[in-house]
């Protein structure tokens, strides 16, 4: 179970990493679609001689509201409500599941429809509708190959970019009884438009994620592609978004800034085909009952941490994740966790238990390319390196992990490097113990024990005969020159 | 679905009673005050408006291009997605419609209430459809609409529940959409068109870029999943204009 509602118990990344990197289906596959958005939004930011400015503009917009949102969150649910919807509040994911659940049982439905929502994967939303009955049919091409195959979201944007056509075309033929399906994506696309066409027009709740929730105005923005978000947000009689209390922006007009920066960033278009905005209930238009559940589930503790709280400014464009060479090598489900790639590598082990992910913040090598693609500017390397102290301190702050060999080691290490006394007896140590491993090319190959998983993969430069400093020390002084 | 099992219906009913029932007020107080005290001093609305306007904007504003260049952008950007274009006089739109119209085997369409009538052609069947439910809607063979206002940047029609646009199903339920739009209504930014779009911000707006598409199969952009597979445009160039 990867959600974030329920207990964590997935491997590590790297354990993880290590069975899916034997993946090459599985590798090519997350590389031809990371090549090609990566590629595509290249050059869609690039004709914009204006892109750094709109970066700074977003960064600051989110930053300025998550420093306000308690004045905006309020701001929004008079506004929705004087519109005609209605406010419900969630701490966590077990009550967002019971109010979504409540509303759907209030309108006796049995079914429901879906916008593909990462903030429903991260509560659990569909197994918690299940255990009481509520089917949910995702309708996102990308959801319904996951609902149809039972797999989880690889991506943030393009959930099931793990999956090649010939897959798809099995799991459609093999759920929807389809024998003669085509494999063209054009066949495949065609099977989930009739395979969906009739539910639209027939089921009377539809449960949404929400883009943005427009402060001022009571509106929300939903921005997606095929039209089945559009669908969701006009046919049935009832509709519930689920969005996290962090969503909120200001004003109508920061839509400008924040409707050109998102889909660049997310599919490298310069406006995806749909964005919807809407404010309440429109009269003959659209659901006549309209909720938005606001979840915390974990965000407001992030937002007290100085560092972190950037992390909360993510509009979910997942380029960083298509920029990342960790992600483009192991894929999402590496990471165990709904939100993969470097802003789930920062994001999970805030909103869980930072002691159950404590692999994530290591899951980087710290490159900075999730922080240039970064349409809001978080500094996710920053964010990467505050949390791996977090992870340190918390290890330390038990008797086992003070006593554990990683602990014990790096304080060797600090008192070793903080004394050159000790660093000169070290080094001398050192090239003794060292001979019996250096092997014949002049590196060493192969350490024992411990330290094996530092040479499993590279070969490791020995000490030198002399130090840089023994070498300074032993120079000859001439009269009135060198140094100190 | 029929046939629940019995530990479903069981389930029902332990998730209708919880044990702990919900109580909204609390939980939005207990929510609140989590998240008040970011800053260590309230706030007050004076203050918070002008750290919103200290927010820098210095991104492109208004454009640059003239309308020539601006509708050239516009028709192109619209190609791209794969939409059909074309230019008309506003004298000679109801022969340009007819003949868009007829060059798809278009022939009952669906129009907004408060459509200009004297853009219609002879010789089709025109239904006002924003009554119509989503079923009798899917019946029809399109729809024939205005818009608010056209982003040449990015190729964007905008469209709201308003006169001779519609409902927002209108746009969504049939297979093709004709839509037209006057060359005044094209701006060449996006915070060109947010501008002209503030006055009315609260009615259920629609940015629609081509046809509807997908690229979720190996990033293969492909038209028309659930939304028009069709987007056709007439731009109005010349001529006295007669829309709202």
């Amino acid at each position: 179970m990867s959600d974030l509602s329920s207990s964590n118990r997935h491997p590590d990344f790297p354990t993880a990493a290590k069975v899916l990197l034997e993946d090459s289906q599985l590798r090519k596959n997350v590389k031809h679609a990371t090549d090609v958005i990566s590629g595509k939004r290249a050059s869609v930011t690039g004709e914009l001689p204006d892109w750094q400015q709109l970066r700074e503009s977003g960064s600051r917009i989110r930053e300025h509201v998550l420093r306000h949102l308690d004045t905006y969150l309020v701001q929004f649910e008079e506004a929705l409500t004087r519109a005609g919807g209605k406010v419900h509040w969630a701490a966590d994911a077990d009550e967002a599941n019971r109010i979504a659940i409540g509303l759907v049982q209030a309108h006796s439905a049995d079914e429901v429809l879906k916008i593909k929502s990462m903030t429903s994967e991260e509560i659990g939303l569909n197994r918690a509708l299940a255990e009481v009955g509520i089917r949910a049919y995702e309708t996102d091409l990308a959801e319904l190959i996951l609902q149809l195959g039972k797999e989880k979201p690889s991506h943030i944007v393009v959930p099931a970019l793990h999956k090649n056509r010939q897959q798809v075309r099995e799991i459609f033929r093999r759920e929807m009884g389809l024998e003669d399906l085509g494999h063209r994506p054009e066949d495949l696309t065609a099977a989930a438009r009739s395979y969906l066409r009739e539910r639209f027009l027939r089921v009377p709740v539809a449960i949404s994620g929400a883009n943005f929730l427009i402060a001022e105005t009571g509106g929300v923005c939903i921005v997606e592609s095929e039209g089945n978000g559009r669908m969701c947000l006009t046919l049935p009689k009832v509709l519930i978004a689920i969005a996290g209390i962090e969503k909120v922006i200001p004003r109508f007009q920061d839509l400008e800034v924040l409707l050109q920066t998102l889909p660049r960033s997310a599919t490298g278009e310069r406006m995806n085909p749909y964005n919807s905005v809407w404010t309440g209930v429109h009269p003959g238009d659209g659901p006549q009952e309209f909720h938005v559940i606001l979840l915390d589930n974990g965000r407001s503790g992030i937002l007290h941490d100085d560092e972190a709280r950037q992390t909360l400014k993510c509009i979910r464009c997942a380029a960083c994740q298509n920029a990342c060479p960790v992600y483009r090598q192991t894929g999402g489900h590496a990471y165990g966790s709904v939100y993969a790639g470097p802003i789930g590598a920062i994001l999970t082990p805030q909103l869980r238990p930072l002691r159950e992910e404590a692999s994530l913040p290591y899951a980087s090598s710290l490159c900075g390319a999730c922080y240039e693609v970064c349409p809001v500017k978080i500094d996710i390397p920053e964010v990467l390196i505050h949390l791996r102290g977090k992870v340190v301190r918390e290890e330390q702050s038990t008797l086992a992990g003070k006593l554990g060999i990683w602990n014990l080691g790096m304080q060797m290490a600090a008192a070793v490097l903080e004394d050159g006394g000790r660093l000169h007896a070290a080094q001398r140590l050192g090239r003794l113990a060292q001979k019996p491993f250096v092997a014949k090319s002049g590196f060493i190959e192969r350490l024992p024990f411990l330290l094996s998983g530092w040479t499993k993969t590279r070969d490791l430069a020995p000490l030198p005969e002399e130090s840089f400093r023994e070498w300074w020390a032993k120079r000859p002084v001439r009269k009135n020159g060198g140094g100190m | 679905m029929v046939g629940k099992t019995a530990g479903q219906e069981k389930r029902r009913r332990n998730v209708t009673a919880p044990s702990k029932p919900l109580d909204i007020g609390e939980t939005r107080a207990l929510i609140l005050r989590k998240i008040s005290g970011v800053n260590k001093a309230p706030v007050s609305p004076g203050d918070l408006a002008a750290e919103y306007d200290s927010i820098p904007r210095d991104y492109l504003r208004a454009g640059v291009l003239t309308l020539a260049e601006r509708l050239e952008m516009m028709e192109h950007r619209l190609r791209e997605y794969d939409a059909s274009v074309y230019r008309s006089t506003s004298h000679a739109l109801p022969e340009e419609i007819a003949k868009v119209l007829a060059g798809r085997g278009k022939s009952r369409m669906a129009i907004p209430a408060g459509f200009p009538a004297a853009w219609l052609p002879e010789g089709f069947s025109f239904v006002e459809a924003d009554g119509l439910s989503a079923p009798q809607l899917d019946r029809l063979d399109g729809l024939l609409s205005a818009c608010t206002v056209a982003i040449a940047a990015t190729g964007t029609l905008v469209l709201q529940t308003a006169p001779a646009q519609g409902a927002r199903k209108l746009s969504l339920v049939p297979d093709y959409h004709l839509c037209v739009v006057e060359a005044a209504q094209v701006v060449e930014t996006v915070p060109e068109a947010f501008a002209v779009l503030a006055p009315a911000n609260r009615l259920a707006t629609t940015f629609i870029s081509g046809p509807s598409a997908t690229a979720d199969i190996e990033m293969t952009r492909i038209k028309g999943v659930h939304g028009p597979r069709f987007l056709d445009v007439i731009m109005i160039v010349a001529g006295s204009s007669s829309a709202s």
